[in-house]
């Protein structure tokens, strides 16, 4: 017994020995504590999701780029120039000499040509990026090769608004992977897919150091990047999901950046002066899907008097506190021809005299699917508070992110309230899932927002594809203005907000680059004082 | 009856055929086999009826119809439940759990890697646990009524009752920020975290293997709050059970002989009743141990603690279910396992079990 409290003793003042050294993060070294958890493949061909395009960012370079301040600049990054031919059907690009991958071997046309091919053949989920302008496994090799050691031409299939193409190109399906390193690990002709997963084979200003799922990423330096190497000479970012913990792990100096704050440690964050705050508009789009199968939503009356309903302003500013901008057109801030007008405020009366002439003055009731999120909820209990007002019962069914999801691809919801976020920097990108609309059956085949909320968007379909073939950028912008003109008008979707990101860093860090999409956020040019 | 006894004899006859330790070591290994098939079916079938689309955690929400109808034939999930299953398990008999979607490993490899850090934390957890929380019960019970009793029943209700989220993070806000008397989320300080090769992936052990001081107490520094608030919880339980296996064996005769006899209360108490409520207390911490095997996600959530728990919840929310199933393996094994060490324990423990 004796030892036993004496064993106490000893414990106790074990345990109330301050054991963490107070230590700051090394001056060349960036620390993140970021939610990551979403990344299921590091290789450039599948990558889809928000963080993983955040890494293939940083550590592959594709073609060409964009500037993150004013996207309609194209510039050259692997390509030195390019050149569209007279009928726009033929794009030549020069690349740039003397870039070497991770590996050592030199960056050629040929593994540009090969990256872009491979993205085509391995037809994972970002591949119809490339695929739309024609190229299909068989033809791919024909269409995109490289003529000689700095050339590439890519034949694409119709006369596209060059805009249309070149964007494109700036996606992460543009990214530049190295030829032989990746065949070197080809396994029953998966041109290296299985291998890339979970490896690397770049040239970018960071290569991969390690990368554990649901724990942590970490990158190095790539001290002979063609672009000037970084001043960082390792980034780790840790997975951290609970805002609370990365406001205290930020606040305590132990990671330099915070990335997914919110509201709340926001409001903390804000009065600490070892702290700022980095904010960047982004492409994603907050809306409420609104199924035409529901014979209440299916009313264009209707329709517009829920434009009507929303507290745009209390959402925005409360709930969402600086992390998003009202926005109602379906293009973001910052894209060609996007519409920044928004017409709709809260307005009770005129939504009631709406439901009035609907026949509907009693108001009526009705569901929303919602994601079971602080945010999300928030934003769902504010909804109905203002639509009682106008005498409709929203009930609000929680559920989590894919459970929601999977219902409302499967058309089962009344109302979805859901996060929509552009797949590259191109207005069609969100022309042709809100206002584009091919087939409305049960067993389309192509399923977009549209289709999901059983809107048969009529002639906006055609005028969509039109769109894509328009050479002259000023029309073209024109045609998307018109284009959002009238989804606002009729369509099935209320879209009420632009995301805004957020980056909580110490006040030392300096030169973290926020784009308006999550793969140009940039740490190359970090530098801490 | 006599039809009853027939049957016995005849079990026993039959018993006596399968003979000695291979007998009993098939019947085992038999029933363990059965166990974890229906373990497997329920967790193929529950996982199955949720209304998640597992293809959308492969592709994401906007890949293109072709894209996932493909995936959705290269997962099976086109062909029929039994199918599935099946094939599921022939392909688990030959050790394969097949790969995560979400982490793009093998199950395996993905399990080596998070259980050690839940078993760490509850290793230490319970511990913990165990040292502070028999004393404060025998303590209480000696004290029934009085204001030590009260004390560490208001302690026991509170580390029932309290959410284990507030519990961590007010934990951090005053140990973490306030105090710096321990490290904050995480295994190790991020920058800490590619220096360790994951031997055994106990990072207490590693480290020691590794051989670097700075970072074991390192590690010791971000380990002590996390396990210490679980601790608090089986703490609470185990002291509560402890209280009152303790006043029932205090008011035995056998208790009151020992008295008459002289023998100090000191010997009584610590070795006379605690030497028979241990028994018992063994079934009450290996169970209390056991559920903190499975990982407390809430927990790791707070810390960043990247353990079976966490693994197993995303796993399933994504419909994950190769990663789900073989999650549910190792809380099964682990579930037997503790039963099995309990199980010798108690013949350690009760002389009368030995025979």
């Amino acid at each position: 017994m004796r030892k036993l409290i004496a064993g106490l003793v000893m414990g106790t003042a074990l345990a109330t020995m301050p054991l963490a050294a107070q230590a700051e993060t090394p001056k060349n070294a960036l620390v993140m504590a970021f939610a990551i958890d979403d990344i299921i493949t590091l290789d450039p061909a599948q990558i889809f999701e928000f963080s993983g395009a955040e890494y293939a960012g940083n550590t592959y370079d594709r073609l060409i780029g964009f500037d993150n301040d004013d996207v309609s600049k194209i510039h050259g990054v692997i390509a030195e120039s390019w050149d569209v031919s007279e009928d726009g059907k033929t794009f030549t690009f020069k690349i740039r000499d003397g870039i070497k991958f991770a590996s050592g071997n030199d960056l050629t046309a040929e593994d540009a040509a090969f990256s872009l091919q491979r993205v085509i053949l391995l037809d994972q989920s970002p591949a119809f990026i490339l695929g739309q302008f024609g190229f299909t496994p068989e033809n791919v090799k024909d269409k995109i090769r490289a003529v000689d050691d700095s050339t590439l031409v890519m034949e694409v299939d119709k006369p596209y608004a060059p805009s249309f193409v070149l964007y494109c190109l700036t996606a992460g399906v543009g990214a530049v992977v190295d030829k032989e390193e990746v065949l070197a690990h080809e396994v029953d002709g998966d041109l290296g897919h299985e291998w890339l997963k979970t490896n690397y084979a770049g040239s970018g200003p960071f290569k991969l150091n390690k990368w554990t799922a649901g724990e942590s990423l970490s990158l190095t330096a790539n001290d002979d990047y063609w672009d000037g190497a970084p001043e960082m000479k390792r980034v780790i970012i840790r997975n951290v999901k609970e805002a609370a913990a990365q406001q205290l792990l930020l606040q305590k100096g132990d990671i330099d950046i915070a990335r997914n704050l919110e509201a709340d440690q926001l409001a903390a964050v804000k009065d600490d002066a070892n702290i700022k705050l980095l904010s960047k508009g982004k492409g994603a789009l907050w809306y409420l899907g609104l199924s035409q199968k529901n014979e209440y939503l299916s009313n264009p009356k209707v329709r517009e008097a829920l434009k009507y309903l929303v507290d745009y302003k209390g959402i925005s500013e409360t709930i969402l506190a600086g992390r998003s901008q009202i926005h109602q057109g379906f293009l973001p801030e910052g894209f060609l021809g996007a519409y920044n007008e928004n017409p709709y405020s809260l307005d009770i009366e005129k939504a009631k005299s709406l439901l009035a002439e609907a026949g509907l003055a009693d108001g009526f009731s009705v569901t929303m699917d919602t994601r079971n999120t602080t945010s999300i909820m928030a934003m769902a209990q504010s909804i109905q508070a203002t639509w009682a007002q106008a005498g409709i019962n929203l009930e609000i069914i929680p559920g989590d992110g894919k459970q929601t999801l999977t219902k409302y691809r499967a058309r089962q919801h009344d109302i979805y309230i859901g996060r929509w976020g552009p797949d590259y920097q191109d207005p069609h990108t969100n022309a042709s899932t809100f206002a584009w609309n091919p087939d409305n059956s049960d067993d389309a085949t192509a399923k977009p927002l549209a289709w999901r909320n059983a809107w048969d968007a009529g002639d906006l379909t055609a005028q969509t594809d039109a769109a894509t073939l328009e050479r002259d950028d000023a029309k073209r912008a024109a045609m998307y203005v018109d284009l959002q003109k009238k989804v606002l008008a009729d369509g099935p979707f209320v879209i009420m907000f632009q995301e805004t990101e957020i980056a909580s860093m110490r006040g030392n860090v300096n030169n973290f680059v926020l784009g308006p999409s999550f793969d140009n956020n940039y740490y190359r040019f970090v530098t801490k004082d | 009856m006599s039809a009853v006894t027939r049957k016995n004899r005849d079990g026993r006859k039959r018993a006596r055929l399968i003979s000695g330790k291979a007998g009993s070591l098939l019947r085992i290994v038999f029933s363990l086999a059965i166990t974890f098939f229906g373990l497997l079916l329920v967790t193929f079938l529950i996982g199955r009826v949720l209304p998640i689309d597992p293809v959308l955690a492969a592709v994401g929400d906007r890949a293109p119809q072709d894209v996932y109808d493909r995936v959705r034939e290269e997962m099976g999930l086109n062909l029929p439940l039994w199918q599935q299953f099946f094939i599921y398990i022939s392909n688990v008999v030959q050790g394969d759990f097949g790969q995560s979607v979400l982490t793009a490993n093998p199950v395996i490899e993905d399990i080596k890697r998070v259980f050690p850090a839940t078993l760490e934390l509850a290793t230490l957890a319970t511990f913990i646990g165990v040292v502070l929380g028999i004393p404060a019960g025998v303590f209480a019970a000696i004290n029934k009524g009085k204001w030590p009793d009260h004390v560490v029943r208001v302690i026991g209700l509170a580390g029932y009752s309290m959410p284990i989220f507030w519990l961590g993070l007010m934990g951090l806000l005053v140990f973490y920020m306030k105090l710096d008397w321990v490290a904050g989320p995480g295994r190790l300080d991020a920058f800490y975290i590619d220096f360790i090769e994951p031997t055994t992936g106990l990072m207490l052990i590693d480290t020691l293997i590794e051989g670097d001081m700075d970072l074991f107490w390192n590690a010791v520094s971000h380990i002590i709050l996390p396990a210490s608030i679980l601790a608090y919880f089986s703490l609470a339980y185990i002291a509560r059970m402890t209280r009152s296996f303790m006043l029932e064996q205090l008011s035995q005769e056998y208790i009151l002989t020992a008295r008459v006899k002289g023998i100090s209360e000191h010997r009584i108490i610590w070795r006379h009743a605690l030497g028979n409520v241990m028994v018992p207390l063994v079934t009450v911490i290996a169970l209390s141990y056991a559920n903190l095997l499975e990982g407390s996600v809430l927990t790791e959530i707070i810390f960043a603690w990247p353990g079976l728990g966490l693994y197993i919840t995303n796993s399933l929310l994504n419909a994950d279910m190769n990663a789900v199933l073989g999650g549910t393996v190792v809380v099964g094994a682990v579930f037997i396992g503790v039963n099995m060490l309990s199980d010798v324990l108690y013949r350690l423990l009760d002389p009368r079990a030995r025979r």
